[in-house]
């Protein structure tokens, strides 16, 4: 075997199967490979212009700052922003930090109360419990079984105490888009600050503060094919919103978020923002109909597919699939040339299953049954048409092997069954 | 997640798979795990006049490692009389197939269906003898 073929082979044993295959990735939600004109604009930064940006007295440092306000008003460009109301940080998991804990900070002796959502992700809502032990009040808005949140539900959750609503743009399990432009009118008339998650959204779906009055954005590099380890954080400056740093140090960006700027990875990100800003349209559309067709294909062929999250209000990229009587983790071993992930419970340390989709009032045995297929750029027709095969074909069998599936064909309701739960 | 080779072959190629008529008096049947947890075993015995396990079959809701623990859990129990195959336990058959710590309950979960098994074939026959 040469060294190659070795290294190859150690990679696919990691990932679970001891065989040589490059499986079909189809999991963009999770992260995306940087694109290799992004690779292009990063590497001259790392070698001869690597220049602190903060370096006022010569050359180094201007091309290097240069370079990062470029990759800045990328950023804003995106989002209809003005350059200057972009923080660069280490990802979206530190702006959702910030963004919570700095607004929540700077106001709380006035105003103490967070409203978020239950599907938000890990980092909000842990965020959040942070918060609430400090003395904030949290209330966690649910949603409804499309996956989007209610306005009205939203509206009486706001009281005079309420600093901040915070909710996600796009959810990264189910791929569900809120009702950004309403919910920002909705914050803007009660003078609340409107905080969104966009990790997701941005680069995939129009995104604009001015329209959607958001107030604060979380943007991720690595999820719009940029590198890993670097995000940025929209805070406005008309009416300003004022926030308290986590990070302290030589008051950079703004004194917001203190610390060198790591040039390649922000002119990464800028560029990142450019090449979608500029694909987006047609992408998306691209996007839409290859999973579309992964859709259809699925469920034409097989009985009890079912779709989790709104049908229309979802990213391009995203098909969330419960397939009755087939266990996740079990299911992904059969579609072994495909990367995908599952909201079943034995993905993960937990053994819940996936509380984004509890949350929908999916029940526990369907949650177990969830596989999410996230589709992205490099994604062709030919994997899709892959993918389709693989699906029916493992599904279709180990229905064959499925108690429950037996049962449901012999008429038994499996509700009706005394489980002995462990 | 790394496996075995053994667990994904019974994986790849489950043994006995299958049912059985759960009315005949010479068939055990055990059906252990829930639905909302993610796991449910049937594994059904025929048990010959010799009083032993003539016939195994199976069907798991699960993960691989469930799938793989009840497959193999048939195989070891054909041929095998009643207190034999109650004596098969879980760290057998997780040692068996190496499973990862987090898959051990799948092994209990397929110790637990031998014993259903047996157990509702016992029943089920006390109550043919009580009868006679």
């Amino acid at each position: 075997m040469n060294v190659q073929a070795q290294k190859l082979a150690e990679v696919t044993e990691v990932a679970g199967r001891n065989r040589p295959v490059t499986p079909i990735y189809l999991d963009y939600q999770a992260t995306t490979p940087t694109d290799p004109r992004v690779v292009d604009a990063m590497l001259p930064y790392f070698t001869q212009k690597f220049g602190n940006p903060h370096s006022r007295n010569h050359q180094f440092g201007w091309e290097s700052e240069e370079a990062v306000e470029k990759a800045r008003e990328q950023i804003a460009s995106i989002i209809g922003a003005d350059p200057r109301e972009v923080i660069f940080t280490s990802g979206a998991t530190e702006s959702n930090n910030l963004a919570l804990k700095g607004v929540m900070g700077f106001h709380k002796d006035k105003k103490n109360h967070l409203i978020t959502c239950v599907t938000e992700h890990k980092c909000v809502l842990d965020s959040a419990r942070h918060l609430e032990m400090d003395g904030v009040e949290v209330t966690y808005l649910p949603v409804q079984p499309n996956g989007l949140i209610d306005l009205a539900v939203l509206e009486a959750a706001i009281t005079p105490k309420t600093a901040l609503v915070s909710i996600m743009a796009a959810n990264n399990e189910i791929g569900v888009v809120q009702p950004l432009a309403e919910i920002g009118a909705l914050c803007r008339s009660k003078g609340v600050y409107f905080h969104t998650d966009a990790a997701q959204a941005v680069g995939k779906i129009p995104m604009d503060v001015e329209a959607m009055k958001i107030d604060l954005m979380s943007i991720s590099g690595h999820k719009i094919y940029g590198p890993k380890g670097i995000g940025a954080l929209y805070v406005r400056r008309k009416p300003r919103v004022r926030l308290e740093a986590m990070i302290h140090g030589g008051g950079q960006e703004r004194g917001m978020r203190s610390g060198t700027l790591p040039t390649p990875l922000c002119v990464g990100l800028g560029e990142a923002c450019a090449i979608a800003q500029a694909e987006m349209p047609e992408e998306a559309k691209r996007l839409e109909a290859l999973r579309d067709r992964l859709h259809r294909g699925i469920t034409e062929r097989l009985p009890e597919v079912y779709l989790n999250g709104d049908e229309n209000h979802r990213l391009p990229g995203n098909l969330n699939l419960s397939f009755a009587y087939v266990e996740g983790e079990g299911l992904m071993m059969g579609i072994k040339d495909l990367a995908v992930s599952s909201g079943s419970a034995c993905t993960s340390a937990s053994l819940e299953p996936s509380y984004v989709l509890r949350a929908l009032g999916v029940n526990e045995e369907l949650a177990h049954t969830s596989i999410r297929f996230g589709l992205g750029r490099f994604t062709t027709v030919d994997e899709i048409d892959m993918a389709i095969e693989q699906v029916v074909s493992a599904v279709s069998r180990l229905r064959e092997l499925s108690p429950l599936w037996e049962m449901a064909q012999e008429g038994i309701d499996i509700k009706s069954i005394k489980w002995a739960e462990h | 997640m790394s496996y075995s080779d053994k667990l994904l072959d019974h994986y790849d190629n489950p043994r006995n798979v299958g049912a059985m008529d759960k009315n005949d008096p010479s068939v055990g049947t055990g059906l252990v795990g829930a639905p909302a947890c993610g796991d449910v075993m049937k594994l059904q015995i025929k048990v010959g006049a010799d009083g032993l396990i003539e016939d195994a079959k199976f069907k798991t809701f699960g993960c691989g490692s469930a799938i793989a623990s009840s497959s193999l859990a048939t195989e070891w129990i054909k041929g095998k009389s009643l207190d034999e195959a109650e004596q098969i336990r879980n760290t057998q058959i997780a040692q068996h197939l190496s499973l990862p710590p987090v898959k051990i309950h799948c092994s209990v979960l397929a110790e637990d269906a031998i014993k259903a098994a047996i157990r509702d074939y016992r029943v089920k026959n006390k109550r043919a003898d009580a009868a006679e």
